[in-house]
């Protein structure tokens, strides 16, 4: 059988001293050093294709994570030359200071093996701060209709369109200093349902999310939006959630909030 | 050296609102000290206030201004973040706070020199 490899087409060979300088973080748990391999530059090349170079060309045993690479999975991200990407739409290119790239596990996550973080705590989050849909109506009853002009549709379209891959997460040093912070995929994710009139009780999103460790823990650094590679905004829904938070606890009754 | 993940504006809007509220909360006991010498000691008082006459002093106090217009300017853009309607102009609004903060502090020195 024969599979088609790019980087093995002599068309888009390149001269010897193309080479690319890779530092690739090597260990299980919280053991391990980075390790250096050289690696021919293309062309055309993304972060992802670099370290698939190496696991089939030089170590077999080098472990990581991706599924699509069409930045719609979000399985692939890593930390490159320190700053959280989707390493899959990411070319070497925009990225590589001297001709060298250094390819580490996502920040603020275990890391299972080499380049493949555990994202067990990133989904932990998503369930604690009630990202579960909770649907308000059941299958035998006429789907409830959602006009696309209602602001609340228009809030949460925004923000629906997370592929969980934890770069934001990964940039945010609210997290690095309060590992119990929720985050700001999970945040996001709580702020669509509370925009969500589908949802049965938003005001238990909005409950969950206004807890510590919650909305109010974030400082504002804006490194989620700065990196979220879909270009979304978790920096704004987190606001959203803070106003509602407040508002919520200024002018409803403790009834009500139940 | 700052890490690469950090090396965005609303990071350093971050930074500079903890670092001037640092060197506010500092400098607040002297500034209540020297003022209590009004109370005890008034010919102290003097002879501080003759050296706060220093062109170096005034050049400090620029520093002082700063700090206090940054930090309340900063503020007041967390405020408004937080509880306005989200605008998108983030960057732009921590550029004006800290643009906001050097006309004060700058027309604080030039009065002042």
């Amino acid at each position: 059988m024969y599979f088609h490899n790019p980087l093995k087409n002599d068309r888009c060979a390149v001269s010897e001293e193309d080479i690319l300088e890779v530092s690739v973080w090597r260990g299980t748990g919280d053991t391990g050093e980075y390790e250096t391999f050289q690696v021919p530059a293309r062309e055309s090349q993304t972060v992802l294709d670099v370290v698939t170079w190496i696991q089939q060309q030089i170590d077999p045993s080098l472990s990581y994570r991706y599924a699509c690479r069409v930045g719609m999975c979000g399985s692939c991200a890593m930390m490159v030359n320190g700053e959280p990407r989707w390493t899959c739409r990411t070319h070497v290119k925009k990225v590589t200071r001297d001709g060298a790239l250094q390819i580490g596990p996502l920040r603020n996550l275990p890391t299972i093996k080499d380049l493949a973080a555990d994202m067990d705590p990133f989904f932990d989050k998503w369930i604690a701060a009630g990202g579960v849909h909770t649907p308000s109506r059941s299958r035998a009853e006429p789907i409830a209709e959602v006009s696309p002009e209602d602001p609340g549709r228009v809030e949460a379209n925004k923000g629906i369109e997370c592929i969980n891959c934890s770069v934001c997460y990964a940039a945010c040093d609210t997290v690095a200093n309060t590992p119990d912070y929720l985050g700001p995929a999970a945040l996001q994710r709580a702020w669509t349902l509370y925009n969500d009139s589908k949802v049965e009780d938003r005001q238990a999103v909005l409950d969950a999310v206004s807890k510590n460790n919650g909305c109010h823990n974030c400082h504002t650094q804006g490194s989620c939006t700065q990196y979220c590679p879909n270009e979304l905004d978790p920096l704004s829904a987190i606001a959203g959630l803070k106003r509602a938070s407040a508002k919520s606890f200024l002018f409803k009754s403790k009834e009500d909030r139940q | 050296m700052i890490r690469p993940h950090r090396t965005h504006p609303l990071w350093f809007a971050y930074m500079l609102h903890r670092l001037s509220g640092l060197g506010l909360a500092l400098f607040l006991p002297v500034h209540l000290y020297v003022l209590a010498m009004a109370l005890t000691r008034p010919a102290s008082l003097d002879r501080f206030l003759a050296f706060a006459d220093n062109p170096i002093v005034k050049l400090a106090e620029f520093g002082l201004v700063f700090l206090l217009a940054v930090h309340l300017f900063g503020g007041l853009r967390l405020l408004a973040l937080e509880f306005l309607p989200w605008s998108g102009r983030q960057k732009s609004a921590a550029a004006a706070a800290l643009a906001g903060a050097f006309l004060v502090s700058g027309s604080f020195l030039l009065r002042a020199v």
